[in-house]
Formats: structure tokens, sequence, C-alpha cells
């Protein structure tokens, strides 16, 4: 059945299973593929999104349950904290492999809205969820910071 | 040579490539008006071999013939042409080349293949000299054009000027260089000179586009009328399909097809997540009667006892055993190390269209497409310079996507030849997939004994290595010199310590579970047995662990060098916060040499937090300095993660772990704080994505040690309740 939600601030309309993990939604149907699978089952934070403005799972948020609702995915990223984020990854080369990026920045962006001046244990506690295999936290960290500094500048 | 080819793609003007340069048989192609790289790719043929595309809006694209998993090489790259070019860094583009052997070999390897951190050691003179081929190509235009000596040309951050006040930018000379002979050979910079190599303010040329989600991925390829492929895979290595029935799996709404493959059943579907669907309602009966059944336990019973009987010798000096026996002292300890796998952010996968008998199309991130092409073809039946390979950015790797019978690439091509090849096919493996599909990192066990005399010098070193190869059975397996696989004892068998009885032997040993390098390969296992025992008798001889080994190494500078630099950016010796350890670990990999000094606080509870890791590294002239440290961040997480809790253990020859929860990686919580410090050199550079990563164990261990007396000899150590 048709199910209707913003993404990016547009309308979008799939039909789908209402069980259908939004992640597969947004990838396979609606072509948007800056959100990553890394695991399925919520433990890697590749695959976040905003949902109403909060950091969500993609793979275990199905699409029933965003129906109505206004979803954000990188590609569609475009609060202060976003750009601020984005600005400072690139600032301090935070990537390698790049993989599990557009969910760190999602997750950071959920996080600088609530806590404008994280602490490296806000930090820490916020990212958890979010692993990078290529093992850039100490970069994430830095970047989180300098972001904060730019969203005050 | 010059040469015109004209392909569909150029309508108006051939693709112009010159060849020269003596030795590596470099060529430079210069791309016309409306080229995209790509474009211009598919004009190249067999003779040519282009490294520099400049199009007319004056970007320079750089074509890597390496494959970058994170590791920064298509920036590596692009800074080598850049400088020589004496481009302007924001001009600069770079992606990846087609596969293709005769142009893009690894000049180390012969077969065009990312690995052993060699992408800029084997790179460094031929693509400064593709870059500086096609500074004498512009320079010789405008020269022309301005009727001018182009020895009173200049050339600086990509404008190309003449005292006479005139001047002009890459893309405005781009068509008349086309005219231009390529010079036979052309003169290299003087590192003085370098203002790109070595600059720290270099960005990457991949950071825009990874964080905004643009960067295109294999998982993220999509082809027209593409089925997505799930593959139920044995539960145990070796086992086959004995039968199975797809009836449910085909009434799952949007499952395609379901066919069989050497491998298992895969199921195709219009979307991933039917896919995985309709995998969940296969039923496969498996026949095991060849499945490896064995436990991990009981694998590390059968190793431990060669550990007694001697091995084929990979290392001998002196005579080791006579000098243990006169010994005035013995330290001596067992190590045991896990199954490893490398569970990289992008799970396995490609995307295939196959013309089976005529020709097959491959999207993925590859790290050896010459053995793809081959085993592509073969499954096929084309010729491997029919397989066309597109090589995408990799999520991660850490040597999982060379695979000697390249597993997954194999499963998809057999796949779409499997359904006529009537629809492009995306293999997409699940985490699950991932984990389980084998090529670990090997189990070893091995034994160190160390003798001392009297004075507490070291007098005897006798080291032996029990494993499973990982060349062995592969096309690799040329790699076995007098029945030693050098990436079993790399790192043990090189010991740089000053002693004069030492052997190093080793016992290959024969399982059905597939193993495979793992970043950093031999030394993942040899430094640690290595460098903790070096601690060991340090303390044994009552000396203290730097000073020990800096005396052991006066043969060694570039060892000495990062040891003493590490040691002094870290404070050695100095006070520390209460509960908090360092220890000590030097190491050479991939002809790089690395120190660190890891500070650990152990808690009361036993539980520990490695705090911070101050890093030296010797990787020769650094080209891209902050690249490099990142590598060292990267390395000693990914280091750090593996020895804290990795293990891959089998249950009757059944994968126990499955996902991020039983096999739980480094998070942001647990990394320490790290500074990495480059040594100067004027060396040829040489690996940084794998050194940094095996010596962070071993240092955190003598840190750990340093708290509690106790050595840590079986990993991970998760298992002694130390996480
Ligand atoms: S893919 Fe959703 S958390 Fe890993
Ligand atoms: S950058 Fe590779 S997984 Fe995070």
């Amino acid at each position: 059945m048709a199910i209707d939600f913003t993404l990016n601030g547009k309308q979008a309309s799939v039909d789908a299973a209402e069980d259908t993990p939004l992640l597969w939604v947004v990838r396979d149907r609606l072509g948007l593929t800056g959100t990553k699978f890394g695991c399925g089952i919520a433990l890697c934070g590749a695959c976040t999104v905003h949902v109403d403005g909060v950091a969500m799972r993609s793979c275990q948020t199905s699409v029933g349950d965003v129906a109505g609702a206004s979803v954000t995915t990188i590609e569609g990223l475009e609060s202060a904290e976003g750009r601020a984020l984005q600005r400072a990854w690139r600032e301090l080369d935070v990537v390698q492999c790049g993989y599990c990026q557009s969910g760190q920045i999602m997750q950071a962006a959920d996080l600088l809205a609530a806590t404008p001046s994280p602490t490296d244990e806000d930090i820490d506690s916020a990212m958890y969820g979010n692993v990078c295999r290529c093992a850039t936290y100490h970069r994430i960290r830095a970047g989180i910071h300098r972001a904060a500094e730019i969203l005050k500048a | 040579m010059l040469a015109k080819i004209k392909t569909p793609q150029i309508s108006r003007r051939g693709f112009l490539t010159a060849a020269g340069g003596a030795g590596v048989g470099l060529a430079v192609g210069l791309s016309l008006p409306g080229f995209a790289p790509k474009a211009a790719r598919a004009a190249t043929d067999g003779s040519f071999n282009p490294f520099v595309l400049i199009a007319p809006d004056g970007t320079v694209t750089v074509l890597a013939k390496h494959l970058d998993k994170g590791q920064g090489i298509l920036t590596g790259l692009t800074t080598l042409v850049a400088e020589e070019l004496d481009a302007d860094w924001a001009q600069m583009r770079a992606d990846h080349a087609p596969a293709d052997v005769e142009k893009y070999k690894n000049l180390f390897f012969g077969v065009q293949g990312t690995g052993g951190s060699t992408a800029i050691a084997n790179s460094w003179q031929q693509y400064r000299k593709a870059g500086a081929m096609a500074r004498a190509m512009l320079v010789e235009a405008a020269a022309k054009q301005w009727g001018v000596a182009a020895s009173g040309i200049t050339v600086e951050k990509g404008v190309v000027a003449h005292a006479s006040g005139k001047q002009a930018g890459f893309g405005d000379l781009a068509e008349a260089a086309a005219g231009i002979a390529a010079p036979a050979d052309v003169a290299l910079k003087d590192p003085a000179q370098f203002s790109l190599i070595g600059n720290p303010d270099l960005r990457r040329v991949d950071g825009v586009s990874k964080t905004d989600g643009s960067a295109i991925y294999t998982q993220d390829i999509v082809r027209p009328g593409m089925l997505y492929a799930a593959v139920a895979h044995p539960p145990r290595f070796g086992a086959t399909v004995a039968s199975f029935d797809a009836a449910a799996a085909k009434t799952v709404d949007g499952v395609v097809d379901v066919v069989q493959i050497p491998r298992g059943i895969a199921v195709l579907a219009k979307d991933t997540w039917t896919a995985f669907k309709g995998r969940e309602a296969l039923t496969v009966e498996w026949d095991e009667s060849k499945a490896e059944t064995r436990s991990t336990e009981a694998i590390f019973a059968e190793y431990r006892p060669m550990l007694e009987k001697p091995g084929t010798p990979a290392r001998s000096d002196g005579d080791a055993e006579t000098a243990l026996a006169d010994a005035a002292q013995v330290v001596e300890a067992d190590f045991e190390f896990p199954f490893l796998a490398h569970a990289a952010m992008e799970p396995m996968n490609a995307v295939v269209d196959a013309k089976p008998g005529t020709s097959v199309e491959i999207w993925t991130g590859s790290q050896l497409p010459t053995v793809d092409q081959t085993v592509a073809g073969q499954i096929a039946g084309v010729e491997p310079g029919k397989v066309t390979i597109n090589t995408l950015l990799a999520g991660g790797s850490f040597g999982r996507r060379a695979v000697p019978n390249s597993d997954y690439v194999a499963e998809a091509v057999q796949i779409a030849v499997a359904i006529g090849g009537r629809a492009p096919v995306k293999l997409v493996w699940s985490r699950e997939d991932d984990m389980a599909a084998g090529f670990y990192r090997p189990v070893y066990v091995h034994c160190v004994r160390a003798g001392l005399d009297a004075d507490g010098k070291v007098v005897a070193w006798q080291h032996r290595i029990v494993g499973q190869s990982i060349v062995a059975n592969t096309p690799f397996a040329g790699l076995i010199e007098n029945g030693i696989d050098g990436t079993s004892v790399e790192g043990a068998n090189n010991l740089p310590y000053k002693i004069p009885n030492l052997s190093v032997d080793l016992h290959t040993m024969d399982l059905g579970v597939p193993v495979l390098w793992w970043r950093a390969v031999g030394s993942t296992h040899t430094a640690y047995a290595v460098e903790t025992m070096i601690d060991q008798v340090a303390r044994a001889a009552g000396k203290d662990p730097v000073d020990f080994r800096m005396d052991l190494l006066s043969e060694h500078p570039r060892h000495a060098g990062v040891l003493k630099l590490a040691a002094e950016k870290a404070n050695w010796g100095g006070p520390l916060p209460e509960g908090v350890h360092r220890g000590v670990a030097v190491h050479e990999s991939f002809n790089s040499f690395v120190a660190q000094v890891a500070e650990v606080r152990v808690r009361d509870d036993g539980s520990m937090k490695v705090e911070r890791v101050v890093c030296a590294i010797d990787c020769g002239v650094a080209v891209n300095p902050d690249q490099i440290r990142a590598q060292m961040e990267g390395g000693i997480g990914y280091g750090l993660g593996a020895a804290m809790r990795n293990e891959v253990t089998l249950t009757d020859g059944e994968v126990d772990q499955r996902n991020f929860d039983t096999y739980e990686p480094l998070r942001i919580d647990d990394m320490p704080k790290v500074e990495a410090y480059i040594v100067p050199s004027a060396e040829a550079p040489t690996g940084v994505g794998e050194p940094g990563t095996p010596v962070v164990a071993p240092a955190v261990a003598n840190a750990v040690f340093d708290a509690t007396g106790n050595l840590i000899k079986a990993l991970p150590f998760a298992r002694h309740g130390l996480v």
C-alpha cells in the first residue's frame, strides 16, 4: 500500500509493505544511497537518518512508522549543525573509507542540536552506537568540537 | 610515439596519448573538449598508459591504478602528479583506473593490485614522471603558441607563464598540447623544491563526496533492470548443497528467481530487502561430508603440541639450542592468536553484468583486479581481457577485498551466468554473511624462549610459529620458499635485535577454514610475540625497556630512530597519573618503522582503558603527512579493537560470531588519544596503511604487565576480563 512521508523536504510516496525497513526504501526504492547499510540490526549507525529531527537507525525503522513524518537523509541535511559538521569534517579530513560517515554526521548533528558545547564524554555517549571500522574516532571527536566552534562564530 | 584512437564517445577529435619514458613505459593522455574521464578511459587501448587527463576547464584528473579503501591513495597519487605538474591543488581530481594489467600493474607485483602497503612506494617515480611529462607537453605547447623558448616558461599553481607577460591555464593549452610529442625522458624535481609533497595542509580529494552522501560505493551501484541477490551459504566451510526447496521463497512478493551456484543458493529479487526475505524462506539441505567440523578449541589443541617439535627453519644464526641450554636465565612464553574477521564497514558485494561467452562487466572495489578478471573470465567463458572492471571506492577492506579466488566477485558472476545474463546482478552480503564467510586472519600459536647470560645480556632467542599458510593452495603459492610462507613468519624472522644465537621456525598446518591477509598480515601476531617477549627479557635483565631495546638496535638506526622519537614525545620515564602505566613496542613492517608508547589505565576491577598512544613512524619521504597521521590513528584503532575483544570462534566448524554484537568493534569510547609523529627522511616512501596496526597490542600488553605483573599470552584481552 502507498505510504506517504516527507523526504528531504519533498513529498515521497512508496508502495511497500509497512514493515519494510526505511533504509531499503530510501536506498533501493527512492534512490538515495548516501544512507548506508552496515549491520541491519541497529548496531553500527551507518544507516542513521533524522525522523522529525531525531536521529534514528533506518535499518530498524519500518517505513510504515514514518507515514506522515519528515525524514532527512545526508543528502538533505541542511541544518546549521549539519553544515558546520560537513565543514569541520573537510577541514580536519575526518573521513577514511567514508562508508560510516553519513551516519556519523547525522548522529553528530542530532547531538549538536541538543548540546551545542559537548564535552568528550558527551560525544562518546552520543556517538557510541556509530561504528567506524577505519577508527576515525579521534578525528570525529575533534570534528564535533570544531563544528561546535564554527556554530558559535 | 603518437596515435589517435577513434571511439564512439569521441566525436570531434581523437584521444591523444603519447608513450615514452624508458623503463616503466609512461604515457600521458590529454583529454579534449567534452571528455569525461570515463570517456577518455574507454578510448585507450593496450599500447597506451594514461595516468593524467586534463580537461578544457583546467581540471586535472589522475587515474589511480590502486583501490582507495580509505587509506587515501587517490589523494596520494594525485599529490605525486600535481607536484611535478606544478598544478594548483584545487584543480586536481582523481578517479580509479580501469582493470588493465599492462597499463596499471603494481610495479612490485607484476599484476594490478593494491596491498602490502605498496601503493605509494611502487608509484613514487611513475606518477611523478606522469606529472612531469604532462607539464613538459604543456610548456612545449605554450612555447609554440607564443613563439618563445620553452626554457623561459614557468609553471606555478596551474598557471603557465612567460616573462613577456603571456600566460595560460592548463585547460587553455590542453588542445594544443595534444599535438606535442611527449619527451622521451623528464627530470624530476629535487625534493627541496616540493611544495605539495610533504604539505600537511592538502585536503583529501574525496573529502567532500564522503561527507555529503554523494560518494558512490559498490553498494550504491544501480544498473538498468538490475536484480538484487542474496546467497544462502553453507553453515560449515566446505559443505555443499545436497538439495533445496525454493517453493516458499518464490512466493515472496518481489522474488524473481532462485538459482544454485557452487557455494550455495542465490535468491534474486527486485530489491535487497526482498532478496533477504526470500532467502529466509529457502530450505536447503547441506552435504557436510567434506566440511571442516573442528571447533577452535580442537584446532588450538592440535597446534599446541607442535611447539615441542622443531619446524622448518626460517632463520638460523649461531646455535640457539645450545645457547639456551647454557644460559644463566631463560625467559619463555607461549602465545595464542585467534581467527580475526576483517569486518569492513561495507559488507562484501559486487555488481555483474555478464554476457556468457561474450563479455563481463563488473562494478566492485577490488584490490586484485587482475585476479578478478581471470576468475570472472573462467566462470563466464571469456578471455580475461573481455572482463571490464569498474573500480569503486571501497567501504574499508583491510585485506578482505584481495582474495586469491575472488570469492564474492566469483559468486556474483556465477549468479549472473546462472540466469543466462538476462539482467545485471548486485550481490549483497549481509553483515552475517560477511562475518561467517571465512577468509580470516589465521589462528597461530607461538613459543618464544630467550636466554640471558650472567650479565643480563641476551645470548639466545628461539621463536617457533604454528599456523595455516595464507598463500598455500592459491595462485600465490609461489611465494612459499624452502617450505616457508613468508607471511607466516614476517616480523619474526627479520628480528632486528642483535642476538648472536637466533632461530625462527615454522609448522604450517592444514585446515579447511579459508584464511587471508588481514591488515599487517604476519606482523599482526609476530610483533605481539616479539615485542612482549623482548620487554619480558628487559625486565628479567633489570633494564629499562626502551634502553634495553636501544642497545640491541645499534645496527638498525631506523628502528632506533622511531623508538627514540616516540619515547621522547611520550616523556618516557616521566611521571604519570595514578593508575596509569606505560608500555612500548617498535616494529618494522612493509619497510616502514613504527614505535608506539601506550598509556593504559588499569582499574581496580581489572578493566582497562588505553588513554593515549604516542606513535612515531619512519616511512621515508612523507608524501601526505596528514594522511600518514590518519593511517596511524586508524591503524592503532583497528589493531587495538581486535586485541581487546575480537575473535572468530568455531563450534563444530560453525562460526559463532555473526554481527557486531558478538564481534564487538572498537567504539568511540575505547579510542585513545593518538599523537603521531613522522621522522623526517629522504628515503623513498614506504607503506603506511598497515604498519601502525601491529604495534599497539604489544605496547598495551607491556603497559598492562607493568600494572599487573601478568603477561597476556592469549588474545583477545577480553578473555582475561580486561575490557
Ligand atoms: S545498518 Fe542500521 S545500525 Fe547498522
Ligand atoms: S571511515 Fe571507514 S568506516 Fe568510518
